[in-house]
């Protein structure tokens, strides 16, 4: 690891720019929702909170994989507790985590701005997201842990960042289709 | 260990990270919700609302990643001291790197909307708003990545579990409400 401020720069500003312009091509989809989501302010709260659940979801699981995978504990079949186990984990808390998210939205936008949409209604955009997002997450960091076995690159400098911020972005893919089919 | 114990130990030690970083979210959530007003008065600033706070996720994740890993591998001495000229590299390496991208995606999001023949405010407006809100969070994010680690550390933490979720929860807040203070600063200016 070097630390000079020339080569942190240098080594840091291409990922940044490419994964900048990842991210305003998404900010574009988002706004081509604009009048639904000022309509409701509510959707407005979830669009954090949805981008950063995943991404957590992402970075905890490629931590964990690439802790197993530097253990040498992980094998890439299903047999291995290792890979199934941290998957199964991370459904688990995602189907936990994020109808939790929709009540605690649905109150907090209910006393904080006018009440427009239910209940029912956020949980089961937060939940439909929260399913897919967890299906994604499991893929892409299988996909990803793998071909940096494959490619021998150090999966913590590789896996982490991708499937981060490719979970940020799924994310906002999979909430904008849920306020497409429930709104 | 077996496939059930395991999956049990992964759940509960994912789990309070995720519940506070969704609690971290969801305060972002309605600061964005909000914003209303704003949003409306600038067209294109929503456009650069998921770069703005991804950008300090990646940057100020990995400087807190760099610099736990120094002072496991023993290279940074474990006390707060801005004379240390690693901290110091990788200190100013994140906040010119933040900067840059915020930059980035100012002049990207300006462009392409322009291409688009959407609505979008000036240039000037886009990049002044990205860089203000870009400074003031860089600052704070610096100071509480950086406490946090050498404090967890001393206290015989592992900083790697502590700096993720710490970013990602109050990396949005802070990005937000500065966010926020920009748009107000330039419009009461301009």
């Amino acid at each position: 690891m070097t630390w000079s401020m020339r080569s942190i720069t240098k080594t840091m500003l291409p990922v940044l720019a490419v994964l900048t312009s990842i991210e305003i091509a998404m900010g574009l989809v988002l706004s081509s929702f604009e009048s639904t989501l000022f309509q409701y302010p509510s959707l407005l709260v979830l669009v954090p909170v949805i981008i950063g659940t995943a991404g957590s979801l992402g970075s905890t699981l490629s931590a964990r994989l690439s802790t197993a995978f530097h253990l040498g504990l992980l094998e890439f079949k299903f047999s291995n507790y290792h890979l199934t186990g941290n998957i199964l984990s991370t459904m688990a808390l995602s189907v936990t985590i994020f109808p939790l998210i929709g009540v605690v939205t649905w109150v907090v936008s209910t006393i904080v701005f006018e009440p427009l949409l239910g209940l029912f209604q956020i949980v089961l955009i937060t939940t439909f997201s929260g399913i897919l997002i967890s299906i994604f997450t499991a893929l892409i960091a299988l996909i990803t842990t793998y071909s940096s076995y494959l490619l021998s690159l150090d999966p913590d400098d590789v896996v982490i960042p991708t499937v981060t911020n490719l979970c940020d972005v799924f994310g906002i893919f999979v909430l904008l289709t849920a306020i497409f089919f429930f709104i | 260990m077996n496939l059930r114990k395991l999956t049990t130990q992964a759940y509960f030690e994912g789990l309070p990270a995720l519940v506070l970083s969704s609690l971290g979210g969801i305060i972002a959530g309605l600061i964005l919700g909000g914003m209303k007003t704003e949003l409306q008065a600038i067209p294109g600033l929503l456009v650069l609302v998921p770069a703005l706070l991804a950008i300090r996720g990646n940057v100020y994740g990995s400087l807190g990643a760099r610099i736990s890993t120094g002072l496991h591998q023993g290279l940074i001495e474990p006390k707060i001291s801005f004379s240390d000229h690693r901290v110091k590299a990788a200190v100013f390496a994140s906040f010119i790197n933040a900067l840059f991208a915020a930059a980035i995606g100012a002049i990207f999001a300006y462009f392409l909307l322009t291409f688009l023949f959407e609505p979008v405010a000036p240039l000037g407006v886009l990049l002044s708003i990205a860089l203000i809100a870009g400074i003031f969070s860089g600052v704070v994010l610096i100071t509480a990545v950086i406490s946090v680690i050498f404090t967890a550390y001393r206290n015989g933490l592992n900083p790697d579990t502590i700096v993720g979720p710490l970013v990602a929860t109050i990396g949005d807040i802070f990005g937000l409400s500065f966010l926020l203070l920009a748009v107000r600063i330039i419009m009461g200016g301009g």
